[in-house]
């Protein structure tokens, strides 16, 4: 991507250079129109389910800059000759599902033929220009706020080899749960940075906000938000390549010894539609957290806290 | 009694399910699971390690061939060979105890003589500092290393030790090792001993 020519557009809030959520382009003072996509391959058995799921996650880039959601579009690819119709409806109709729980709506879509199912949303949605949430603005003294529990990679990976069915349930769960009321609750607060945790798992996320916002973060592990049999899972080693990668990548992350292996794993353990994480001033924190348990957010907990000016580095102890 | 499985170009978690079926069918021995990327490998000795079982890895040409022990829950003992038991020792010297080098010497040999008539065997040994010497060629008790390797014992050498002491290419017995399988060895033990 680095190759691609920079957008110069003063127009353009938020682009591809600090690895955000979602791109930002101002219409005019009060309203600027966020726009995102992603899709993947199945990640649960159950299309509706999938559906859900997958709806979710894309919508959860708008609410990760703080955004509203507005219109969406499906982006399908389906085995349409080989695999029977139903499953595809399903799939849309549990997208859709989430899309209205959301406020939105789907106002089309596009299908190619493919081997393998793929699902996803193109989402767009407004926001204030100067009420948005990007990754680059942490705070020294900042709490961070985790709003999911970790470790959907690694149940998704459980779920593979038919073990561990309990938390693959949970996991599920909380992947096709909405982060709509958890940003709606924090927008009422003076939030300096928030991104959701998707792919590069909490560190990779932490460490694209640390460095975008100039500070160094240290993270709690006694404290994270775990779903369940997330632990097992992972110390019998259905850990996901990506959660390997994501280690391999991060170079600024130390680990205390004392932090177990399966700890480890999960925070870099790839997500699926994770949670939100919230960056706001320590005062505010405590009473947002508060806030959200009251919403039934109820895995969201202070998990970190901004140390200091720094180039991204993360220590967890 | 071994059994190899060869788990490469297979994607995760599969690696970790064919283990566990082979492991599940086996009543003792060895299991040998191969596969071709570190994200397997990793999760292959930690599948192992949660198991109760010792690991131990070689690299060959990119494939990594991953031996794994299966402990003694469930493990029948094979004829002509001793059962391991679940005793891990990390050997940090090549002597034994502080004073007399050459007394250290005599006790180091007279200790592993001693281990060899012990039942059940140690699992591992693993040795790092100056004590990979011991498993080189220039080792005195050579000999006694190789007979307990013979009878299913894992003996360990830090790779970082031996490039220490320039001594790689002359490891005469067992494995090289790192700190991330040591530390999941001692892990793993039902007894670690520090010597």
């Amino acid at each position: 991507m680095r190759q691609l020519p920079r957008s110069t557009d003063p127009r353009l809030l938020v682009g591809i250079d600090t690895a955000d959520d979602a791109g930002v382009y101002k219409l005019s003072d009060t309203t600027a129109l966020i726009q995102t996509v992603d899709f993947f391959t199945p990640v649960v058995d159950d299309p509706y389910l999938f559906g859900q799921i997958a709806a979710a996650n894309s919508l959860s880039d708008v609410y990760a800059m703080g955004g509203k959601p507005l219109t969406a579009l499906n982006i399908v690819a389906f085995p349409i000759c080989s695999l029977d119709p139903n499953i595809l409806l399903a799939i849309l109709q549990g997208g859709q599902e989430k899309v209205t729980e959301a406020g939105a709506v789907i106002v089309g879509g596009h299908t190619i033929e493919d081997a393998e199912p793929k699902y996803g949303l193109s989402v767009t949605g407004l926001i204030h220009p100067d009420k948005i949430w990007t990754n680059a603005a942490a705070r020294t003294g900042d709490r961070l706020i985790l709003t999911k529990a970790l470790g959907t990679g690694v149940l998704a990976t459980a779920a593979r080899a038919d073990l561990f069915p309990a938390g693959v349930a949970a996991a599920a769960k909380s992947m096709a749960t909405l982060n709509r009321t958890a940003a709606e609750t924090a927008s009422k607060y003076h939030v300096n940075a928030c991104t959701d945790i998707t792919g590069f798992g909490l560190l990779g996320h932490l460490y694209e906000l640390a460095v975008a916002s100039g500070v160094r973060l240290e993270i709690d592990s006694a404290v994270l938000p775990l779903l369940p049999e997330a632990q097992e899972a992972a110390t019998m080693g259905l850990v996901p390549a990506g959660a390997y990668a994501n280690r391999d990548y991060l170079t600024t992350v130390t680990i205390d010894n004392s932090v177990p292996e399966c700890i480890r794993d999960l925070c870099y353990d790839p997500q699926t539609s994770g949670g939100l994480l919230f960056s706001l001033p320590e005062s505010e924190a405590i009473q947002l957290l508060a806030e959200l348990k009251q919403a039934n957010v109820d895995q969201a907990a202070l998990v970190g806290w901004v140390v200091g000016s720094g180039r991204g580095e993360i220590h967890v102890k | 009694m071994s059994n190899e499985i060869d788990a490469r170009g297979l994607a995760c978690p599969q690696p970790v399910i064919a283990t566990k079926k082979a492991l599940e069918n086996l009543t003792g021995g060895v299991v040998t699971t191969i596969v071709d990327n570190t994200a397997a490998k990793e999760n292959v000795i930690k599948f192992a390690v949660a198991s109760g079982c010792g690991a131990s890895v070689e690299e060959k040409q990119g494939h990594y061939y991953i031996k794994i022990t299966k402990g003694p829950a469930g493990a029948k003992q094979v004829e002509g060979q001793a059962a391991t038991g679940q005793t891990v020792y990390l050997i940090t010297k090549d002597t034994l105890g502080h004073g007399s080098e050459e007394l250290g010497a005599v006790l180091m040999k007279a200790f592993l003589y001693t281990l060899l008539e012990t039942e059940p065997l140690p699992r591992t040994l693993l040795f790092i500092n100056s004590g990979v010497r011991l498993a080189t060629e220039e080792s005195p008790l050579l000999g006694h290393l190789q007979t307990l390797a013979g009878r299913g014992v894992n003996i360990l050498s830090c790779g970082t030790c031996l490039d220490y002491f320039a001594l790689k290419e002359r490891l005469a017995v067992g494995e090289v090792t790192n700190m991330y399988s040591i530390v999941a060895e001692l892990g793993a033990a039902a007894k670690a001993i520090t010597l």
